[in-house]
């Protein structure tokens, strides 16, 4: 790790101030991925704002229609809180099945949002759901706030305080999860909810994305057989050593019927 | 720059200055001495550093050492009672459930969280609940059947 200035401020403002005022300074959640990136010097920022002692970014509240999840909520509570399997179980489900035990009891819900991991779950869930980023500047819908490979619409001393979520009538995510490391090869998040379908992908492709063809036959006919003959084209899907564009490719509407069907089965 | 951390660490409140590079597991083991918490792939995957960070367990390698501020750590140095094993290390040491015994301190301090939510556990949420935890050498089954009677024993 290349030295660094650390910061553990206890408000909101004043960690948006400190990274304002550092040019090179990088905001710390969990750290499941950012310290990994440390250690390899992948990243070197000048000072870290360790987000871990601001208590406004806690807590989970199901409030009429809407679920919302604190930045700082880790993946471990969400995946056992009693809101979150009312509200939205799905949610619950993926946030159970991210990385490992050890992983879940430390990574949060904002860090991972703010990374943007190609092989994310949570991306998926926040698109597929059409869930509302609440910064301490300002609100940003999901389609507007995943913008490409690690990249966000998030600016400098910007932080997520929160994220809302509308209850869907129903949902759930599919992933074919690499064997090795847990995370998506492809991850599908299907929703039905006021009057929309919503169809992400992630895993397959640099950015999580919709896959808009699947929603208009879904729009149409939530089951799984309409998805039978939709693929999405394997140009601009990812390939490497773990799986081909076209195998990807595959995959996302396998793991879109087996989403839509739990979604029809409320499993 | 050195930062002031202090923790409770097994039942002890410590403090300590320290460059907030330091990672947890760097701190327990070269600060503290407690090396029973071991550094395996230092990539976090293997698990075999995992302590408990206010009761969840959390992989030590991943982890600085300054975010453990005010938080109580519990390795497995801490998990025996006087000098009795506990029951948890008893039914791995029973059940064959190490061979070299590298993972072992990780495996038990993520099985002592398993089975606080799971009192009764199966095989496959035995399995699914050591994710984190690579063994190279027993093939994993003595230390499902480990976690198994552990569970067991920590009933009676």
């Amino acid at each position: 790790m290349r030295a660094f200035d650390y910061h553990r401020p206890a408000t909101l403002k004043e960690a948006a101030s400190l990274l304002r005022k550092n040019e090179n300074a990088r905001a710390l959640s969990g750290g499941q991925s950012l310290i990994p990136a440390l250690k390899l010097r992948l990243a070197a920022p000048a000072a870290l704002v360790d987000l871990g002692a601001i208590e406004e970014l806690r807590g989970i509240k199901l409030d009429g229609a809407v679920l919302t999840v604190g930045a700082m909520v880790r993946h471990s509570e969400v995946a056992t809180s009693r809101d979150v399997a009312i509200g939205i179980p799905a949610l619950a489900r993926l946030a159970e099945d991210i990385g490992d035990r050890q992983v879940r009891n430390m990574g949060t819900l904002g860090g991972a949002l703010a990374n943007n991991d190609p092989a994310a779950d949570y991306p998926a869930a926040v698109l597929g759901l059409g869930a509302t980023i609440h910064t301490n500047k300002r609100a940003i819908a999901a389609d507007k706030f995943f913008l490409g490979l690690y990249e966000t619409a998030l600016k400098r001393g910007e932080i997520i305080t929160s994220v809302a979520f509308p209850l869907p009538k129903r949902a759930a995510y599919a992933k074919f999860a690499n064997p090795a490391s847990r995370f998506a090869l492809v991850g599908v998040f299907v929703s039905e909810g006021a009057g929309s379908v919503r169809v992400a992908v992630t895993g397959a492709a640099p950015c999580v994305f919709r896959a808009k063809d699947m929603e208009k036959k879904l729009a149409a006919n939530f089951a799984p057989d309409v998805l039978a003959k939709v693929r999405v084209p394997p140009d601009g899907l990812n390939s490497d050593i773990h799986a081909s564009a076209e195998y990807r490719a595959h995959l996302i509407t396998v793991m879109a019927k087996r989403a839509v069907a739990a979604a029809v089965a409320g499993k | 720059m050195g930062i002031t951390v202090s923790m409770t660490v097994n039942g002890q409140a410590v403090t300590a200055e320290l460059d907030p590079r330091t990672l947890l597991v760097q701190f327990l083991r070269e600060y503290r001495q407690l090396t029973g918490t071991h550094v395996g792939c230092d990539t976090g995957q293997c698990g075999a550093c995992t302590v408990h960070l206010d009761g969840r367990a959390v992989k030590a390698c991943n982890i600085l050492a300054v975010q453990a501020q005010g938080a109580q750590i519990l390795t497995i140095e801490g998990v025996a009672a006087n000098s009795e094993l506990h029951p948890m290390q008893a039914a791995f040491r029973d059940h064959h459930g190490l061979q070299c015994g590298f993972c072992t301190p990780g495996m038990v301090m993520n099985a002592l969280e398993l089975v606080r939510k799971h009192p009764d556990p199966s095989e496959e949420t035995i399995r699914a609940g050591l994710d984190g935890n690579l063994c190279r050498c027993t093939g994993y089954h003595n230390i499902v059947k480990a976690v198994q009677a552990g569970a067991a024993a920590m009933k009676r």
